[in-house]
Order: structure tokens, then sequence, then C-alpha cells
């Protein structure tokens, strides 16, 4: 256990497992927020976008996101982040992590604006505020802290779809770790553990964490 | 809230002026994407009628390469399903048992495979164990991999439906059973287990879409799957990377949009008949075995079973 620590780079692996995640969280809130704000509007074409990326990118595998990000998108299409190629595929990988994970933060939105009141809405409108101010105003703040549960199960389903980020970053991500670590030296119950182990360290808190914030942040009705 | 229209006013003037205006930059936005695709696309020479025509002139396209993909993908999604669903059903029943050890020891292998990522799982299983087990034909290593990832981790998460579907009945089932001298496993089996799979079919068909959709990660373990050979082998055979994996996406598009829509086609049924049996019960209520199962039924319909909408990834 020891040497593997000391000869395989698994601290870094997890360094960039919750960079990717932190990055991708961020994108995928501030893209899925604007993309349930087009859902929900009185605009008909931006409702048909919306729902058009949800239907389109909910429904596509990431690993296929990220595969086409570098054959595709990098080599064919030429459209490199960055000219070294690790570099390259960790920003391609944090975009297509916000990408796909916008979908759900989209439906988590559409969620919690469903948990509304329909007066709040109304008082809203009543007092002459436009679709966008009272968006800004009454609804997406009390959206977001009715939303709370499914945007933590959002967050920490993207935690753990880092790992998909391996077929593209190899050895520098955890599972690509993992597969190096296995391969090299035969399977070893406690490795696994280890590196299974790391993702309950991140997910476990975060989710008893949702659990309590969900239920002292919603909005006492 | 569940209205949307409820959140604007019908427009007047200014607001039409507004949303014409929207619809004006919406309309732009498309445009403009649909441009920069192109001219991206065109210049790098993508649009060129060989490197699509292959999808109508070549049977082997289809044959050798998308169909078995394909049949890959449907194979392993749909034995991972089965083998979920028979753990799931286990380790639920176990989350709900009355001896404590059960309940516990469940808890913790539900909880631990739905914190591990499935390509760690998968990764391990295939490097670990399949790729050099004697006893496994080297060419299901990578099934029996994704199988085995795909099926602790759904399964794990079905568990957690089955649990929370029982939850979510009215206490008055439980009661009844054993009231009626059922023990308490009996009780699970026969009052509580059957209505709550039941409200819980649509939530399994959209973990149907998980499963589908994590299949993909069998490329990393090398299980040829509609990813690898659509996308990359088409793609090197063909030199066509680009609209492979395009073709490739809408497959899995419309497979997966297909499967959310029954979803949601079983459980607008499920609703609709639920309120047709309570109409049916208030007048029905007392009668024999016919009666039984729409007093059972109503009850499921006065307190609908919550289970998540969404599918978790």
């Amino acid at each position: 256990m020891v040497d593997i620590l000391r000869n395989y780079d698994v601290i870094g692996a997890f360094w960039v497992t919750i960079q990717l995640s932190a990055l991708s969280a961020v994108g995928a809130l501030v893209l899925g927020t604007v993309v349930a704000v087009f859902r929900v509007s009185p605009v008909g074409v931006l409702r048909l976008l919306g729902s058009l990326y949800v239907n389109i990118v909910r429904n596509t595998p990431l690993t296929l996101l990220m595969v086409f990000s570098i054959l595709g998108l990098t080599y064919i299409l030429h459209l490199p982040f960055s000219e070294s190629a690790s570099r390259n595929a960790y920003w391609w990988a944090v975009v297509m992590l916000s990408v796909y994970h916008a979908a759900f933060v989209c439906e988590a939105v559409r969620s919690g604006v469903n948990t509304i009141p329909a007066g709040q809405a109304e008082a809203a409108r009543s007092i002459g505020l436009t679709f966008g101010q009272s968006m800004r105003e009454v609804l997406l703040p009390q959206a977001f802290r009715g939303a709370i549960a499914p945007l933590g199960s959002t967050l920490i389903a993207l935690i753990k779809n880092t790992t998909v980020a391996a077929v593209i970053l190899g050895t520098a991500e955890s599972a690509g770790t993992l597969a190096e670590v296995t391969e090299n030296e035969g399977a070893s119950l406690p490795t696994f553990l280890l590196f299974a182990l790391g993702f309950v360290i991140l997910t476990l808190p975060l989710g008893i964490a949702i659990t309590h914030y969900s239920r002292r942040l919603a909005v006492q009705r | 809230m569940s209205t949307e229209s409820v959140l604007f006013d019908a427009p007047g003037p200014r607001a039409r002026l507004r949303h014409n205006i929207l619809t004006g930059v919406g309309l732009v936005l498309v445009a403009l994407t649909a441009w920069v695709v192109y001219g991206r696309m065109k210049e790098a020479n993508q649009l060129e009628g060989y490197l699509w025509s292959p999808y109508v002139t070549e049977a082997d396209v289809w044959t050798a390469y998308i169909l078995p993909g394909l049949w890959a993908t449907i194979k392993a999604a749909l034995v991972s399903m089965v083998l979920a669903g028979v753990y799931g059903l286990a380790f639920g029943m176990g989350r709900l048992s009355h001896l404590a050890w059960v309940r516990w020891a469940s808890g913790a292998v539900v909880e631990f495979f739905r914190a591990v990522p499935v390509l760690l799982m998968m990764v391990f299983f295939f490097f670990g164990f399949f790729a050099t087990a004697s006893w496994l034909p080297s060419d299901y290593a990578p099934l029996a991999a994704v199988v085995v990832g795909l099926t602790l981790y759904n399964g794990s998460v079905i568990a957690e439906l089955v649990r929370s579907g029982v939850h979510s009945l009215p206490k008055g089932q439980s009661e009844a059973g054993l009231s009626i001298g059922l023990s308490p496993g009996q009780t699970l089996r026969i009052v509580q287990l059957p209505q709550a799979l039941r409200a819980m079919l649509p939530a399994l068909i959209g973990q149907l879409v998980v499963v589908l959709k994590d299949t993909a990660l069998g490329t990393v373990v090398l299980y040829p799957e509609l990813l690898t050979q659509g996308g990359k082998t088409l793609g090197s055979a063909y030199a066509n990377t680009v609209p492979a994996y395009l073709v490739v996406a809408v497959i899995y598009i419309v497979i997966n949009y297909s499967l959310t829509k029954v979803a949601g086609y079983v459980e607008g049924r499920m609703k609709r008949r639920r309120r047709a049996v309570v109409g049916a019960t208030t007048t029905t209520m007392p009668s024999a075995a016919g009666g039984t199962g729409a007093v059972a039924s109503s009850s499921v319909a006065g307190n609908p079973v919550q289970t998540p909408a969404e599918p978790v990834e």
C-alpha cells in the first residue's frame, strides 16, 4: 500500500478529480441555470432551445462527449484549448463535464421552480415585475433553496463522473491511475478500496451536508 | 406550482415587443451556432460526400460495425438491468429487514457501491480479475467487467428505490398485514413490495436509460459496444471519425429519448388507472376479492408513492 502511494501519483490524481469537480460544478451551475430560465420563459423559441439542449445532452453518453472532444473537435475540427495535449484534454474535460451536467442542473432548478406556490409568481406579476425581474427577485432565489437536494445529487454524480475523463486524461486522473496500478501490480483489493475510499471521502460528507441543508434552507411554508 | 404559464402574464403591447425581440435574439443565436458549426465542418472538409455516403452505399457499415455494436450495447444493458433488479430487490429487502444486523450490512453495501464511480469498478474487475482469469474465455472478460460494474451500481440505486417505495406506502398497509397474522417478512413480500414495485416501474425504465448510457464506459475495458464499434473502429476504417461519432450520438439519443417517453407514458397511465380505481372503490369498497385489490391500490392513490422522477446518474 505504501509502495503504491510512493510509486504512483495517487494524491495528484485525486487532486485532479477535485479540480475537475470544482471547475465543472461552477460551469454546469451557470449554464444549467441559463437553460432552466430558457425552459420556463415566455418566449417559444427559447423554450424550444432549452428543451432541445436538455434532450440531446441528457441522452448522449458522457464517454462519447469526452472521446469526441479529442478525436473530433481537437484533431479534425482543429479546436484545441492549448498546444499541450494534456492541458487541452484537461480543459475539454471541464467543458464536457459542464455541458453534460448542465442538463441535469436545468432539470433540478426547474423542479425547484415547481416547489414554489403559484401565489409567489402571481404576487410578483401583480406588483408589475416583468418575467426577468420576477425570476431574479422572487422565483430563482426560492427555486435554488427548494432544489438543494436534486442539485446536490447532481453534484455527487458530477464528482463520480469526473472518472470518465480518464478516457482522455489517462493516468493523470484517478480511474486512469487505478487502471495503471492494477495492470502493473495485479489485482489487489486494498488498492481498489484505497481508490474507492477516496470517492467515499469526497461524496459521503457532501451527501450528509446536502440532506441537512435541503431541510434547513427549504423555504418554510 | 405545476403550470408554467403562471410565471408570466398574457403579454401586453410592450411585453409582446420584448418577446419578439427575444425571439429574434434566439433565432440569431441558432443561426450563428449553425453557421459556426457549418463553417468549421466545411473548413475541415467534414462535409465531403464520401465521408457520409458509406452509410447509404456500404452495407458493411451497418452489418459489420454499427449493428453488432448496438447489439453488444443492448446485451450488456439488458443483462445488467436484470441482475441489478435481482440485486436491488435483495438488498432493498435487506434494508427493510426487522433484523438490525441485516439492515446495517445491506445499508453499508448499498451506500458503498453508490459512492464508488462505475468506471472504477469496471477497471478494477477487468484488469484485476476477468482479464487474467483462466476460467473465463478472454472474449467474455470485457462483458463480464461491464456487467459487474453496472450491476453493482444500478442494483444499489434500485435497492434505494425499493426502500423509499415501501417507506412511502401508508402505514396502514403493514399494520393490516401484521394484524391478520402475517410475519413481518410476509407482510413485506405479500403486501408492501407488490405495491411499491408497481409504483417504481417508471423510475426503473428511467434507470435503464442510465444503464444504456453507461455501457459506453465499456470502451475503456475494450468491450466492443456501440461507441467503440460505430465510432472508433468505423471511423478509422472509413476515415470518417466525425460523421461516425455524430451518427452514433444520434442512435443513442433516439433510443434513450424513446425510453424516456415510454417511462412518461407508463407513469401517466398508472396515474389515470389509480384515479379510475379511486372512483370505483367509493361504490364497491366492501366487496370480496376484487374489492381488496381495489382498496390496496386506492390507498396508494391517496398517498402517491414518492419515487424520484429523475433517474439517478
